[in-house]
């Protein structure tokens, strides 16, 4: 860890997207049992870039959401490289609002570059969809756990990252915008990403700092691609040690909560 | 055929210096409009109805009957929670030169006023502040609108005007969409009207936030409204988009905006539709 602390906020952005790095599928496989997926948003069809459904993680039934990524090329053009439709966005606050109605805790995987930037995510609304997941998450009465595992992109990461508790992973990145987008705006020079990224504090380390992520889940040296076991098994026990905390609170107190740590954020 | 290009336009600027003060030349559809004329038709055009982007204190005046309007939140101002600098310097530095020329603390004006004799709670966004962009203050001020608007049961009606969220204020500013929503989702569950009007643009992260959980959606004709950059898309799926894509008109013809409604017509339109709540 002491030599991660070495590392600039733009070679975190490398970790945070390389290509063997634990997968939402890798999740899945490794710290969930019982997974039953959840297919469709009952409007129009179903997301592969958002997904998710049933899932036991140590003791605890939970909703689980979140970004699927791909291993191979083939594989992400299914997922459509984690970016989520207005199809997916819906998917997920239908689970959550299923999960509400069986009073079983969410728990979301963040890993995208963003949600999908297509014509046909335009025409069904991509706005909107990620608006409502804002709202509606605020109030949801049932514990919220975010873990932002890779890439936390933007709006298409917030649409189904609001919760009790953010979790990042050491080397994991979240941001408003990605750092070659800022660069080309800001820098007018795209070749300025990694300036970009470390201006706008995207790294777990920083975002601690700030106060918006809670804890950080260590990987191991080298980053999470090296050893897949140990990164599952931190991530599983820092879940269910925020499930159970927040399982002790009463509905109304942890409503309130979520509601009051979103009205503190900003400065002004 | 560039430089030839650039000439002409020249051209033109110098042709024009003389009538500036006598003409408007409409943004949209070039014609030449009386300047009285243009103010006097609100600074819409008579010719193409292009909607021309308003000062968040003109359009205050004309959503609120006069001397009625009580500012809200007029201590927040543009803070920098990651210290940030970009090419062009400091971010506090270029915020500054902002509030001078604007006279605005933020992107956004918010109070309580009456429209056609009821009370509201307002909130209006100026573009011309950073583009209209969420950041910190924005988040506060639209929060604060809306927790006032919920104590004291009056609607709350916002308009939009922004390219999105602030990136100078990096993960801050992404979080001031959930701010915003959170706080207007205690209307939706207090039963306190929210009327969402979309002005021209309402992009990124505002049309992912608050501008899209109103009760009823508004939009300014022909004002862009969409949530990626029309650039980004064109470049991700590498085709030509059609020419109205994103428009006002799109998202009425795609179900996302209950009516378009011309800035002359507002007004009464808002007050109508607040007619409806039964309290």
């Amino acid at each position: 860890m002491s030599e991660n602390k070495k590392l600039t906020a733009w070679d975190v952005v490398q970790i945070a997207r390389d290509k063997n790095r634990p997968l939402l599928c890798d999740y899945i496989d490794g710290i969930c049992t019982n997974f039953i997926e959840l297919h469709g948003d009952r409007r129009f069809g179903d997301d592969k870039g958002i997904i998710g459904g049933f899932a036991t993680i140590g003791d605890n039934k939970v909703m689980l959401i979140g970004h699927q990524k791909g291993k191979t090329f083939e594989e992400n053009l299914v997922s459509n490289f984690g970016m989520g439709s207005p199809e997916g966005y819906r998917k997920a606050l239908r689970l959550m609002q299923l999960a509400e109605k069986y009073k079983i805790p969410v728990v979301t995987f963040i890993d995208t570059p963003g949600a999908y930037p297509g014509l046909e995510a335009e025409a069904r609304g991509q706005a909107e969809a990620i608006a409502l997941n804002l709202a509606k998450m605020s109030d949801l009465e049932v514990p919220i756990v975010v873990v932002v595992t890779g890439e936390g992109g933007s709006g298409g990461a917030l649409g189904i990252g609001v919760g009790d508790v953010i979790l990042m992973l050491e080397n994991s990145t979240y941001a408003v915008i990605s750092p070659e987008g800022c660069a080309s705006i800001l820098w007018r020079d795209g070749a300025k990403a990694p300036e970009a990224a470390e201006a706008m504090k995207i790294t777990a380390g920083a975002l601690k700092e700030l106060g918006i992520v809670d804890e950080i889940i260590p990987e191991p040296k080298g980053g999470a691609h090296t050893n897949h076991t140990e990164t599952l098994a931190n991530v599983e026990k820092t879940i269910c040690k925020y499930l159970s905390a927040l399982g002790k609170l009463s509905t109304s107190k942890l409503v309130s909560n979520r509601f009051k740590k979103y009205m503190a954020i900003g400065k002004f | 055929m560039g430089w030839f290009n650039s000439k002409k336009e020249k051209d033109v600027q110098v042709a024009t210096v003389t009538t500036e003060e006598l003409w408007q030349i409409c943004p949209s559809c070039k014609a030449h409009i009386y300047k009285t004329d243009w103010e006097a038709n609100i600074k819409v055009c008579p010719n193409c109805n292009y909607h021309q982007r308003l000062t968040a204190w003109e359009r205050i005046d004309l959503m609120i009957d006069k001397g009625t309007f009580r500012e809200l939140s007029t201590s927040v101002s543009t803070s920098d929670p990651l210290d940030f600098s970009d090419a062009k310097g400091k971010y506090l530095d270029k915020a500054a030169i902002v509030k001078k020329k604007t006279g605005l603390k933020e992107s956004i004006v918010t109070g309580s006023g009456n429209l056609n004799g009821t009370r509201i709670v307002l909130g209006v966004m100026d573009f011309s502040f950073l583009g209209g962009s969420l950041a910190s203050g924005t988040g506060e001020k639209i929060a604060h609108a809306a927790n006032h608007a919920l104590y004291h049961k009056r609607p709350l009606v916002i308009f939009s005007a922004s390219g999105g969220a602030r990136m100078h204020e990096g993960i801050i500013s992404l979080m001031q969409m959930a701010k915003t929503c959170a706080a207007i989702e205690k209307l939706h569950k207090a039963g306190i009207p929210y009327i969402s009007v979309m002005t021209d643009p309402t992009t990124g992260g505002v049309s992912a936030s608050f501008a899209m959980v109103g009760d009823i959606h508004i939009a300014e004709p022909k004002a862009l409204i969409g949530f990626a950059g029309r650039r980004v898309i064109e470049n991700t799926i590498k085709q030509k988009l059609p020419d109205d894509f994103q428009t006002a008109e799109y998202l009425d013809d795609h179900g996302f905006v209950d009516a378009i409604v011309k800035r002359k017509e507002m007004k009464n339109y808002i007050s109508s539709v607040i007619g409806y709540w039964n309290h």
